[in-house]
């Protein structure tokens, strides 16, 4: 009705008003357009053609296509994608694995290297039942992969599998050098209730090991600063972050943890210089979006709508894959706690690292339902997981229940 | 390389994995099919991204990690031909042929896409469309196609995946009334949003409370004098762009519609103008006719664009049409009581009048030039 009234009073202003409002609603949708030049660059390709890894992959591609049983070229061509796939943050190049494994895919007990790599392109789209049939079937076969009891491992710590993840781990230390047999039990040790022990261990193992190469480094140190926190030593912590990003190679989990960490210090404004550049990582994107919201930044809106898209779109094609961040995403950023609730309880359910459980108990106190943090609880408690910031929430949500 | 350097290798990437399964986080491959069935005919939309394409058939010719439109264009028939290969529409056993008949580019949420239209035509009516959907099933088994399937006024989805790669949908008899509704829905809406025929109803309305005597206009004495002039003006708006409506939806006579549109905008300057500076008054009502003629035209490739059901032509047009007038009757009872109620005021002969009837004349004289020229002064 109002267009009419605007009609009827008949002012050229308010009808123009009203005409640019009409235009505004149609131009929020978008739609598909004829570039209007043939030399419009519409998308850039992550990896040029003549890159030596393209090359490479292009080169085994050609080899397994003349010859597609050739397994040893397909577990290869399977490993370079799979190393892509995590260096880029793009699960395409996982189904372009497991496109090269078709021959051995669905196989009850393929070739063990097929079998391993199998179990690793698995895990990633959290299939980790699946993978876990996978490389138990390897490690019986060959008690001395290290490969298959690291992977075994990892997934074993995802899922809170502590004392599973302790046999995998001292598996590892027969074959395994000091490093990442120390690594592997620092890492459960420091999740477990016993951060200083495994921060001491690591640290010394990390002096004795001498030169490591950029990538392990970043992760030694970026353990050795989550320790630092759960000991609450937020001092340290922060140097280890700040060493750890000074290394001359880019790890979007630093990035995450660091972010999370000067968040958690009230200190936004330092996250937007480190972040800036990282639009297409959903994660990374996330915490930007956090950091400007808070500074009431001009951009976050856009990167919030951004996200939100994002987050459609998954759950256009049905994937439940990042409902950690969504959770977050919901809670932090949209303010729909209920929604966050769900996604967080959801999430718990498949993955149960620390990330997980602190935002389902921010989820269940901003909902002020304590029984729906219970597992959270009952974790914390069994784990004797030490950070202090959780400990906290938990005690809040905690005390609602009386 | 060595065995154990490679061993320690694996174990850096499963050690990072520790920590960062969920980490890296990037949307996977999707293609976005949309369908539309009517009767016995199948168009549709089908955005694949281009990073696929480029992977599947190799776009980035000169190789500089850039792919741009001029590219894409190179490759259009060669993309077609891949993904329609890719894609089987079958209704009561036997085969719909598509083929493209447009390319545009898109930009989803990761990226740039090459949207392709297409449309073809099943032997008969389709009452149960199966879709077999295999695109970059051998490359990527990752990825899945996401469906939208339209028929009639419901929308259904899918989801296409190696494991559920043939779909079937049954769809459901569209009853004639639903398709009359419809129809009739779209009539209204688009009555409500065209402001040049809005404005040309107005213009023409606006000294329907008013009386011309030597000159100068004075307020009508009963409210049935401007009810009668307001009955005619409307009614023979409505039989004249009928005609012409129906004339050219059946595809009986074609006018460019550039040049409908500035004839369009011509008719809202004329009528508005000549509340200012009367020339007809008595008749407006065969202003309104003849201009409704043209008005007819612009309804039509409304209608056109909405797709005419070639199994229900009749009560298409008749709903679209009907739903203009349900539309045009709301604009004018809202529109006369209070002009009525206002007519001897102030604000009404000068302000509204006058005044409404200039900007009007602003505004359409802008649609003109901006019709008749093909250029952009405001959006409307």
């Amino acid at each position: 009705m109002s267009t009419i009234r605007i009609y009827t009073i008949g002012t050229v202003t308010d009808l123009l008003l009203a005409l640019a409002l009409a235009s505004l609603a149609l131009a929020a949708h978008a739609a598909p357009y004829l570039p209007i030049d043939d030399s419009v660059v519409l998308e850039h390709l992550p990896v040029r053609p003549g890159d030596p890894i393209a090359r490479e992959l292009k080169q085994l591609r050609g080899e397994l296509a003349a010859n597609p049983r050739s397994r040893s070229t397909a577990v290869r061509l399977a490993e370079r994608y799979f190393a892509l796939a995590n260096a880029e943050g793009d699960p395409r190049y996982v189904g372009y694995g497991e496109a090269a494994l078709k021959p051995w895919w669905d196989l009850p007990d393929p070739p063990l290297d097929a079998l391993v790599m199998r179990a690793i392109l698995k895990q990633y789209s959290h299939d980790f039942s699946g993978a876990m049939r996978d490389l138990e079937t390897a490690t019986r076969e060959d008690p001395l992969n290290a490969r298959a009891w690291s992977w075994r491992a990892a997934i074993d710590m995802v899922q809170a599998n502590y004392a599973d993840a302790r046999r995998d781990c001292l598996a590892l230390q027969k074959i395994e050098s000091d490093l990442f047999a120390v690594g592997c039990l620092a890492y459960l040790d420091g999740t477990t209730g016993k951060a200083a022990a495994a921060y001491r261990d690591l640290s010394e193992a990390y002096a004795r090991s001498g030169d490591s190469s950029p990538e392990v480094k970043v992760w030694v140190l970026t353990r050795l600063a989550e320790m630092s926190l759960r000991m609450g030593n937020t001092k340290q912590a922060e140097e280890h972050f700040r060493a750890a990003y000074f290394e001359p190679i880019n790890d979007q989990f630093l990035l995450g943890a660091y972010s999370d960490f000067l968040l958690d210090q009230g200190r936004p404004d330092e996250v937007i210089p480190l972040l800036v550049d990282w639009f297409k990582s959903d994660i990374l994107l996330l915490r930007l979006a956090i950091a400007e919201k808070e500074l009431k930044a001009p951009k976050a809106g856009e990167h919030i709508e951004a996200l939100r898209s994002r987050f459609e779109a998954a759950a256009l094609r049905g994937d439940k894959l990042h409902q950690q961040e969504e959770a977050r995403f919901n809670l932090t950023l949209l303010g729909n706690k209920e929604k966050a609730l769900a996604l967080a309880q959801e999430n718990w359910k498949l993955q149960r690292e620390p990330r997980d459980a602190r935002i389902l108990l921010e989820a269940a106190l901003a909902m002020k339902d304590p029984a729906a943090g219970q597992g959270v609880l009952d974790w914390l408690e069994r784990s004797g997981h030490e950070d202090p910031g959780l400990r906290a929430t938990a005690q809040r949500l905690k005390a609602l229940k009386r | 390389m060595s065995a154990a350097s490679r061993a320690t290798r694996a174990l850096i990437a499963a050690l990072l994995a520790l920590s960062a399964s969920s980490a890296f986080a990037h949307k996977p491959s999707d293609s976005y099919l949309a369908i539309r069935v009517e009767g016995a005919r199948v168009s549709g939309q089908w955005d694949i991204a281009l990073r696929d394409l480029d992977f599947a058939i190799g776009l980035d010719d000169n190789g500089d990690g850039d792919i741009t439109w001029g590219e894409v264009k190179a490759h259009h028939a060669e993309i077609a031909a891949y993904s329609l290969a890719r894609l089987k529409l079958r209704s009561s056993g036997a085969d719909c042929p598509v083929h493209a008949t447009e390319f545009l580019a898109d930009d989803h949420s990761d990226g740039a896409y090459s949207v392709m239209r297409f449309e073809g035509a099943c032997p008969a009516e389709v009452e149960t469309l199966s879709i077999s959907y295999s695109l970059f099933a051998d490359l990527d088994p990752q990825h899945k196609g996401l469906l939208r399937l339209e028929h009639g006024p419901g929308t259904r989805t899918g989801i296409f995946s190696p494991e559920r790669a043939t779909q079937s949908f049954e769809l459901e008899k569209i009853s004639a009334l639903s398709q009359f509704l419809d129809y009739g829905r779209e009539g209204v809406w688009h009555i409500w949003i065209g402001f040049d025929h809005i404005l040309f109803l107005l213009s023409l309305l606006l000294p329907a409370v008013l009386v011309l005597t030597g000159g100068s206009w004075r307020a009508v004495e009963r409210f049935s004098l401007a009810f009668w002039d307001v009955f005619k003006i409307v009614t023979s708006f409505t039989v004249a762009h009928s005609i012409t409506l129906s004339l050219a939806a059946l595809g009986l006579i074609s006018l460019p519609s550039r040049l409908v549109e500035s004839a369009i905008a011509t008719s809202v300057v004329l009528a508005a103008l000549n509340n200012v500076f009367p020339l007809v008054h008595g008749r407006r009502w065969m202003v309104a006719f003849a201009f409704g003629l043209i008005h007819g035209f612009g309804f039509a490739s409304v209608l056109r664009d909405l797709g005419l059901p070639q199994n229900a032509l009749l009560i298409a047009l008749v709903g679209f049409n009907l739903g203009v007038e349900v539309g045009q009757l709301a604009i004018v009872s809202g529109f006369l009581p209070v002009a009525y109620a206002l007519r001897a005021t102030w604000l009404y002969r000068r302000l509204v009048f006058v005044g409404g009837s200039l900007g009007i004349v602003a505004v359409a004289g802008i649609w003109l030039v901006e019709r008749a020229f093909n250029m952009k002064i405001i959006t409307p």
